[in-house]
């Protein structure tokens, strides 16, 4: 209740200029909006920071290390570097699409952390009940400013990059949400507190239960934030910059602003919907015991962290992965990941009803309660851990059999390997034994 | 600037719009000032033309107007990634023309530190085409033993890029106090260094569906065309500068050729990498067997080949790099003409190109291992 103290202070003293309920519908969440834009601004700034020094560590580097200690205001740096750059726009551009597309990229980025749960109690900003759909629908918006930019900029790599990431994130998208069904079916709603709760309640996170769920997702979220393997529509080293090639100062940061934040909130969604949230294990002894505020604090950097460990992965990837063309990320859409995530829907579906038709088989319990999502007893989350990766291995094997006659499939077999050859020498052009 | 044209009576895939996409001369994969002019279905490559030129410097005509000796740090200057061995081709050339006998030392110090210079450029090579490919931490990694590679020639030559490593009729100085201590400490640590770049590549299921069969040309088409190099042994033709016509020490040590199958650009990186190890047991074996003497041979006063002309060429690491020279008595050259291996080799790119995607342009330049400053000159 500490924490709250300066807050009733703040309260009392709005009460003065506007009723409780406007303060409660409209001053609280404006409050809690910049709280949350500036955070992220502040999280996306410092996840640059990482991973340029997680690149560096990989790469046998230092990285940044000049602006404070260890670098650590080098983000802060950068971003008064590009606010002072100057922001040009090239003549022959389509000027207000030009100038808006940025815009719409940080917004649909920003936008979709407002649905995102940070934590319990007053850490969520906005428990939707469509809450994952929203999440996918503005993120989808932000391949509009990809297409916008490319499009506008009167540049043929910018047009050439928006072209690409129209297709990619189209069809990547199918991807992603198809691979959410899976952890719908046993959260049984769509709120993603919800989910969160599904999983609290049950005590389980769902990875154990979607384990290729989880890897789909994250495939295709990192497609869908065109990150390497999957960074084609800036594809540096063929489109120079692809969509943002005439982009500059304040306004390419934006662009560059909304990949990151983009990244948080795939990571965000992830950690959500299969790492159980801002749930952890004897977190839950906080609230018990009475400091409600720290246990929603230490929920929230346990979100935190969950967040984190996912962007590890990207950057990871990033930096250990070339790029894939542009027909082989289609195949990999299309050929490898919507097959996987139907597969999984219904390999999810069987889990469910064999769970289902074994309780009281026998004597077995399989199931604890149906109220709220799916509680399952000891025995019931075997059998659907069980499920769920053994589920891997069918949808490998399922999709070798789909796919094993294309090209990609095997390169290293198809061919011949080079071979050592001692060559006959021929007449020397410089005799060293006559010297 | 010449017009560039390119043919533009072709059917494209359901009749959609051609589009000419001018690649260069600044762009960031196209290792140098390059310029490719893409004629483009869609993202499919039709047609594409080079347009070169831009780093022109009109080598042949200075050394026109220079001394024998002076045109040497000249040619480094041609390919610059691989000074050493441009070096060693001109003072080879001149040597042969006046029938200089260089003391085997010298002969047995410059094979060592040009197959130094392969691994430096090959490093280089490496870096840069999996960059274009997307591998960004590759480029660090070689980068990192490129450097000791260039330590070696700092202390040796003085210069880390440009060297003038090489005079007429010998070397300027002979190894330095640690030159075989820094030498086997580098090639020591070396297989390690290639099997990890091997690991993060030659296995990696993205790296093959990028390399494997793109850029195909066979055999025949790269002798027609005139390749050399790791480009031409890649499509399986046995030919090596070293092996046919020995120079420097190559008559006495032992090493295996690399010969691709498949003529593909995931041949030619494995004929590279194994280049690299190649060139390491030759290092070994010339630095076991160095004799001692003179590094230098008596020169006269003023280097005048005799009346005629002379074409030298050894294997550089892009390819055969030759040198054809006239004299005419004098002190400074008549002509000069250099066989470019990176010019010879890059006009195989539309035959390699054509019909693949923009993104595998990138990975076939890379793959030819191109230097502009000596397509230019």
């Amino acid at each position: 209740m500490l924490l709250l103290g300066p807050v009733n202070v703040l309260n009392d003293l709005l009460l003065r200029f506007f009723s409780q309920e406007t303060i409660n519908f409209f001053i609280w969440p404006l409050i809690q909006i910049g709280l949350v834009v500036t955070l992220v601004a502040l999280w996306v700034a410092y996840a640059t920071y990482l991973e340029r020094k997680i690149s560096a560590f990989m790469q046998a580097r230092l990285g940044p290390m000049r602006v404070g200690p260890w670098g650590l205001l080098q983000p802060i740096a950068d971003g008064l570097k590009l606010l002072t750059k100057e922001d040009f726009i090239p003549e022959k551009a389509d000027r207000w699409i030009f100038f808006f597309a940025p815009y719409i990229a940080v917004a649909s980025a920003f936008i979709v952390f407002s649905v995102v749960p940070f934590g319990p109690d007053w850490a969520v900003i906005a428990d939707v009940n469509i809450g994952l759909l929203l999440v996918l629908a503005v993120s989808s918006v932000g391949v509009l400013a990809l297409i916008l930019a490319g499009w506008s900029s009167n540049s043929k790599y910018a047009l050439l990059g928006g072209l690409r990431s129209s297709a990619q994130m189209v069809s990547y998208e199918v991807a992603m949400g198809l691979s959410l069904i899976g952890a719908l079916m046993f959260a049984r709603t769509l709120s993603l507190s919800g989910i969160v709760g599904a999983q609290g309640s049950d005590s389980i996170w769902f990875i154990l239960y979607q384990p290729a769920g989880f890897m789909l997702f994250l495939i295709s979220g990192i497609a869908e934030n065109n990150r390497a393997p999957f960074d084609l529509p800036e594809a540096e080293s063929e489109l120079v910059a692809g969509f943002h090639t005439e982009y500059s100062g304040m306004r390419w940061s934006l662009f560059f602003m909304a990949e990151y934040a983009a990244m948080v909130v795939v990571s965000a969604v992830a950690a959500t919907v299969y790492l159980g949230g801002w749930y952890f294990p004897f977190v839950y002894r906080l609230e018990t015991a009475g400091y409600h505020n720290l246990y929603v604090i230490v929920s929230l950097l346990v979100f935190l962290v969950k967040v984190s460990i996912i962007l590890y992965i990207y950057f990871w990837l990033r930096w250990t992965l070339p790029r894939f063309r542009y027909d082989q990320l289609m195949d990999i859409g299309w050929k490898w990941l919507i097959p996987s995530a139907l597969i999984n829907i219904a390999l999810s579906a069987i889990a469910i009803f064999l769970v289902q038709a074994l309780n009281g088989y026998r004597g077995m319990r399989t199931i604890e309660s149906l109220d709220r999502g799916l509680n399952l007893t000891a025995t019931g989350k075997g059998i659907m851990i069980v499920i769920g990766f053994a589920g891997v291995f069918i949808i490998a094997a399922l999709l070798a059999r789909i796919n094993w006659r294309s090209r990609d499939f095997n390169l290293k077999t198809q061919r011949r390997n080079i071979r050592l050859v001692n060559l006959p020498k021929g007449k020397p052009a410089v005799s060293v034994s006559e010297v | 600037m010449h017009q560039v044209e390119i043919a533009t009576t072709q059917e494209t895939l359901l009749d959609s719009p051609e589009m000419v996409l001018n690649m260069g001369p600044q762009h960031p994969s196209t290792h140098g000032v390059l310029r490719v002019v893409l004629r483009l279905d869609g993202e499919t490559v039709i047609d594409l033309d080079c347009d070169i030129g831009y780093l022109h410097r009109g080598m042949e005509k200075i050394a026109e107007n220079r001394m024998y000796t002076m045109i040497a740090p000249y040619w480094d200057r041609l390919d610059y990634i691989a000074a050493v061995s441009n070096g060693l081709v001109w003072v080879e050339t001149v040597e042969q023309m006046m029938g200089l006998a260089v003391p085997p030392r010298a002969h047995y110090l410059r094979t060592i530190l040009t197959e130094f210079n392969r691994i430096a450029s090959h490093l280089l090579w490496l870096a840069t085409h999996a960059l274009d490919i997307g591998a960004i931490t590759v480029l660090l990694w070689a980068l990192r033993e490129r450097e000791e590679i260039l330590k070696i020639f700092e202390r040796q030559f003085g210069a880390r890029l440009t060297c003038h490593a090489w005079r007429v009729g010998g070397m300027p100085n002979d190894a330095y106090d640690d030159f075989e201590k820094d030498v086997r400490q580098f090639a020591n640590n070396f297989p390690k260094r290639l099997d990890e770049y091997e690991t993060v590549l030659s296995e990696n299921r993205i790296w093959l569906s990028r390399t494997v069969g793109i850029g195909v040309i066979s055999a025949a088409d790269a002798i027609a065309i005139g390749l050399s190099g790791p480009s031409l042994r890649g499509s399986g033709v046995p030919w090596d500068v070293r092996k046919s016509r020995p120079y420097a020490a190559y008559a006495d040590v032992d090493f295996d050729v690399p010969l691709g199958e498949n003529g593909d650009t995931y041949d030619r990186y494995l004929v590279r990498l194994e280049e690299m190890r190649q060139s390491r047991r030759i290092i070994l074996q010339a630095l076991e067997n160095l004799p001692d003497g003179p590094v230098n041979a008596k020169l006269p006063k003023v280097v005048k080949p005799p009346v005629g002309d002379y074409y030298h060429s050894i294997e550089g690491p892009k390819g055969e790099i030759g040198c054809y020279l006239v004299s005419d008595g004098t002190a400074q050259p008549y002509r000069v003409r250099v066989r470019p291996p990176s010019f010879i080799n890059l006009q195989a790119l539309k035959q390699m190109c054509v019909g693949h995607l923009v993104a595998d342009v990138v990975a076939i330049i890379g793959t030819l291992d191109i230097v502009l400053g000596e397509i230019d000159r």
